[in-house]
């Protein structure tokens, strides 16, 4: 417990070390430790693609210790992923960073319940015991709310074993992430219940690649080559399956997680259908106004704004446009 | 050109014997090699599980024992915190003295909840580590270690009872693995039990991970200890702990049994199942049992081939001997119908050589005392009364031959007595006259006779011996040419049945005698004379009259009594009248129900035919008697004379 502490601090001095040697090196910081859902980026490393772009890019090493948009305030790492309620929450407060290209267009989050508790419908929820992680409770109030539903939310922590040993009746999962943990955790998915949110009309988009305004403004071609490789990286992981996992693999190890080979394809599985839904006509790398505004009416009706940031300056199509 | 394989016929027999005694020998050797195999592999599975069993549970005790052992001390600190305050020094000094007596704790923290321990204070958790021989403090919280939504704090708050957590690896204790015991405190607030904070104690797992690699009793076998989450804890490829779970490694093989296991073994059952090839790289069975306390589970791994190999090895000797045994059993069964056939063989030779009519082959000598010998013996004796036989046989054949022929020529000479020219006189138109005997198989005695005694009488006779062959052949011969002898002009029938009587009785030792009947017809009046002995009676058919029996006086057959008396008596035939004599050949002539003739029928046939001339009624009659018998063989001699008076036209006086 206490040594994690230790180590956070060693990587913040390492990361500032490593930022002011110099411009040309630019650092990316994923959301969290390496996994499949950050693939597209290591392939795009792995692959060249940031060099062809020209770009010296090293990816960081995130998770819990690394909150990437502190980091990012603070011009500690030049690009980094958040989910786009997140990234909307820290421009009304005042960070001025910009989406400069919406990866993850489907929400994944989702809450699970076990078939077993009886909890079969969003409204079977009430009065009932669900544990949402404290950053991310902003989808299910919306959730609640939607379907006024009164539950008794406790703070999720790192695992999904509070909800395993049956401490609360739901629990917050990404569905590619969580909720095959508890598949893997001895759970069949017949008795699992998964209430994704996108199918509740609340389609969150999440991971988006964010730099500060102040960035994309002093150079903004790094920027839109670095999410220009990013999706080729994407694009080369969806179609090299086996290769991308080996290296995915790889950096998990380097990282020393906690993760299996089956859990990471699992994991890619699910990211190529939440960054290229089926039927949909979004182009990768868009943030289209209407999930924008969605998801930014949604925080201010959640008190979690006060005004939602204009979608011009919130969005700078470096994708799409040119 | 074919030639059938020299030794076709043996190896019929030694192979059939080979074929029938090698597949039962392998039917029975199958049966109990499986049946062995079987047994033994179960009582190897048997055992092994019970080994395990005892290995694993006693593992398992003693894990439970030092769990339970670590378990006191926070427990203590946890009741007593349930009932009183204390302050910050109490309080740290309290946590330090849990380590006393406890080595096994690394580390132990109290954490409270927010405001719980100082109302100004939203996070208050010292917690006490080891540091070599030292003991440290720290407080656990601030804004990057918010340690109320920590598994070892949350989950026995919200269970509010004593977890034990998942392992987990602590980087700062040296990359040990770790597990936190947490037990919870409440206190009294009014009427409600309020929590008010955790108790903890982290120990290193080392121990257990070495008394768990310890439970492995084979050299190819192992042991894993997985969480309650199905995670390896221990492994011996160091790669899948902490990262693999039993249910990932399942589900990347695709092997759902092992997906069931799993779930079994975090269940907290007891199980010793069979493994596929990926999970050990061989097939393999595991047994598996819970840790109780810590809900994880314990699992010992078995791979096929260490087990089974000393069975494989016995079953690969046993193969061999019963393969070698096959061999030789083989070899002994051909040496054993070699023995068996050759003998056989010879006697097949010899006796197909006997067949040929060969009786003078040799035999030859066989010693053995078996049943061939004995049928070899039987059989050489059976040539010899075979060959004596057959000597006989053609000596009896001759002699019956020779008597056969002999009595053809009797039969011959009989017949040859009897007239057989018709009509016999033409020239007598007054009267016609036929007559037949059909002998039957054996040499008979029935006669008949006729001849013209002058120009206007004829004689005739009709008559029967008793018995049958050579002697009543004589007798009917010497009855005949006695009556041929006697019969004369002015000599009645009855005087001629007289003196025939005389002469036959005498040196009629036999006792033969013979029925005659003889008449003397006038053939220009038409008047019968007519005496009988002992014969049955004559038919009259008189024209428009039915058939009616001649009256016959009585008379003794012939031969038999010296003095018997005959009568003569007269009657007279109209024109167209019709005599039918016959021997009681016709009447008890039998069919194959063994019914007679008798003489209801003959006379229906004689009155139907009774217009027709002597010749057409006897042939009828004749005819009748044979469509009667049928198939029936003929017994008896049938003698029948028909005599048709036509009256006296061409009498000149």
């Amino acid at each position: 417990m206490f040594t994690r502490i230790i180590a956070t601090f060693c990587i913040l001095i390492a990361l500032a070390v490593s930022q002011a040697w110099g411009a040309e090196v630019r650092t990316f910081l994923p959301q969290w430790l390496p996994q499949a859902q950050f693939a597209g980026y290591y392939m795009a490393s792995e692959k060249g693609l940031y060099k062809k772009a020209g770009l010296d890019l090293t990816i960081g090493r995130g998770g819990p210790e690394f909150p990437p948009a502190e980091l990012l305030a603070r011009n500690k790492v030049s690009f980094a992923t958040l989910f786009l309620s997140e990234a909307i929450q820290l421009r009304d407060q005042g960070i001025r960073l910009v989406n400069i290209g919406q990866i993850v267009q489907r929400s994944g989050f989702i809450l699970v319940t076990k078939k077993s508790s009886g909890i079969l419908s969003p409204t079977d929820l009430n009065g009932k015991k669900v544990s949402l992680w404290p950053n991310f409770s902003l989808q299910p109030q919306a959730f609640f709310r939607k379907y006024r539903v009164k539950a008794k939310t406790v703070p999720q922590g790192a695992t999904m074993n509070l909800f395993l040993k049956d401490g609360v009746a739901a629990a917050s999962a990404m569905w590619y992430n969580e909720y095959h943990t508890l598949i893997n955790s001895g759970l069949n998915e017949d008795e699992l219940i998964p209430f994704f949110f996108d199918r509740h009309g609340l389609n969150f988009p999440e991971d988006g690649i964010y730099c500060l305004e102040k960035t994309l403004r002093q150079d903004p071609e790094p920027c839109r080559r670095f999410v220009r490789a990013s999706i080729e990286g994407w694009r080369y992981a969806f179609a090299n399956r086996e290769e991308t996992l080996d290296v995915v693999m790889r950096n998990i190890r380097k990282a020393n997680v906690g993760t299996n080979r089956i859990h990471q394809k699992w994991m890619l599985e699910k990211m190529e259908e939440l960054i290229l839904p089926q039927g949909s006509r979004t182009v990768l790398g868009e943030l289209r106004q209407e999930d924008y505004l969605r998801v930014a009416g949604e925080m201010k009706l959640g008190g979690l704004i006060k005004e939602i940031p204009p979608y011009g300056e919130f969005y700078v199509d470096t994708a799409t446009v040119r | 050109m074919s030639t059938p394989p020299p030794s076709a016929r043996r190896r019929g027999l030694a192979f059939k014997l080979s074929l029938m005694i090698l597949t039962g020998t392998a039917v029975i050797f199958t049966a109990a090699f499986g049946y062995n195999y079987i047994y033994s592999r179960n009582q190897i599975l048997r055992d092994v599980e019970t080994n395990a069993r005892n290995l694993t549970l006693t593992a398992v005790g003693r894990i439970e024992t030092v769990l339970q052992g670590v378990q006191k001390a926070p427990s203590s600190l946890a009741h007593t915190l349930s009932r009183e305050t204390f302050d910050r020094p109490t309080l740290l000094k309290r946590l330090g003295a849990l380590f006393d007596n406890n080595p096994e704790i690394f580390g132990s923290a109290v954490a409270f909840e927010p405001y719980a321990f100082d109302p100004r204070s939203r996070e208050f958790a010292p917690y006490c580590f080891r540091d070599g021989a030292e003991l440290k403090l720290t407080y656990l919280g601030g804004k990057t270690y918010q340690y109320f939504s920590w598994d070892w704090y949350q989950i026995p708050k919200e269970l509010e009872r004593a977890v034990w957590s998942e392992p987990y690896f602590d980087e700062g204790a040296g990359n040990i693995m770790m597990s936190t015991y947490s037990i919870p405190f409440f206190r009294k607030s009014g009427e409600d039990r309020v929590l008010t904070g955790i108790v903890t104690a982290d120990i290193s797992l080392d121990w257990l991970v070495d008394i768990v690699s310890r439970i492995s009793p084979s050299e190819s076998g192992f042991s894993f200890l997985i969480s309650q989450s199905g995670v390896f804890v221990t492994h011996p490829d160091r790669e899948l702990i902490m990262r693999e779970s039993l249910f990932s490694v399942a589900e990347a093989a695709d092997d759902k049994e092992l997906r069931a296991v799993g779930r079994a073994m975090i269940d907290g059952k007891q199980g010793f199942v069979a493994l596929k090839n990926h999970f050990a790289g061989q097939k393999a069975w595991l047994y598996y049992a819970p840790i109780p306390a810590v809900g994880w589970s314990i699992g010992v791994v078995f791979p096929e081939e260490a087990l089974f190999a000393g069975l494989r090895g016995l079953n690969r000797m046993v193969l061999i001997i019963g393969t070698a045994g096959f061999g030789i059993l083989f070899l002994i069964i051909v040496l054993a119908s070699g023995t068996i056939t050759r003998p056989l063989r010879t006697l097949t030779k010899e006796a197909a050589e006997i067949a040929r009519g060969n009786l003078d082959v040799e035999m030859a000598e066989v010693k053995s005392n078996d049943e061939v010998g004995e049928l070899s013996r039987s059989f050489d004796n059976m040539k010899v009364a075979l060959k004596e036989y057959i000597a006989h046989l053609a000596e009896t054949t001759a002699a019956k031959e020779r008597y056969e022929s002999e009595l053809k020529i009797a039969r011959t000479i009989q017949m040859s007595f009897l007239p057989k020219i018709f009509p016999p006189f033409p020239a007598n138109v007054e009267f016609d006259i036929y007559a037949t005997l059909v002998p039957a198989k054996e040499v008979g005695g029935d006669l008949y006779d006729f001849f013209l005694l002058d120009e206007e009488h004829l004689f005739f006779s009709i008559g029967d011996v008793s018995g049958k062959g050579v002697p009543a052949a004589l007798f009917m011969a010497a009855a005949k040419t006695l009556m041929k002898g006697t019969a004369g002009r002015g000599i009645s029938p009855s005087e001629v049945l007289s003196r025939v009587n005389r002469e036959l009785c005498l040196e009629n030792d036999s006792l033969m005698f013979v029925t005659v009947f003889c008449g003397v017809l006038n053939f220009r009046t038409g008047e019968v004379f007519y005496s009988n002995a002992g014969h049955n009676p004559p038919l009259v058919l008189r024209p428009g009259q039915p058939p009616e029996w001649l009256p016959l006086p009585d008379g003794f057959f012939l031969g038999t009594m010296e003095d018997a008396v005959y009568e003569t008596r007269r009657t007279v035939l109209a024109p167209g009248d019709r005599l039918l004599i016959y021997t009681d050949g016709v009447t008890e002539a039998m069919n194959d129900q063994k019914a007679f003739y008798q003489e209801e029928r003959l006379i229906r046939v004689a009155k139907e035919h009774g217009q027709n001339s002597p010749e057409e009624l006897v042939r009828e009659i004749l005819g009748s008697v044979r469509a009667f018998a049928g198939s029936e063989p003929q017994s008896d001699d049938i003698t029948l004379l028909a005599l048709l008076f036509r009256g006296g036209q061409s009498n000149p006086g």
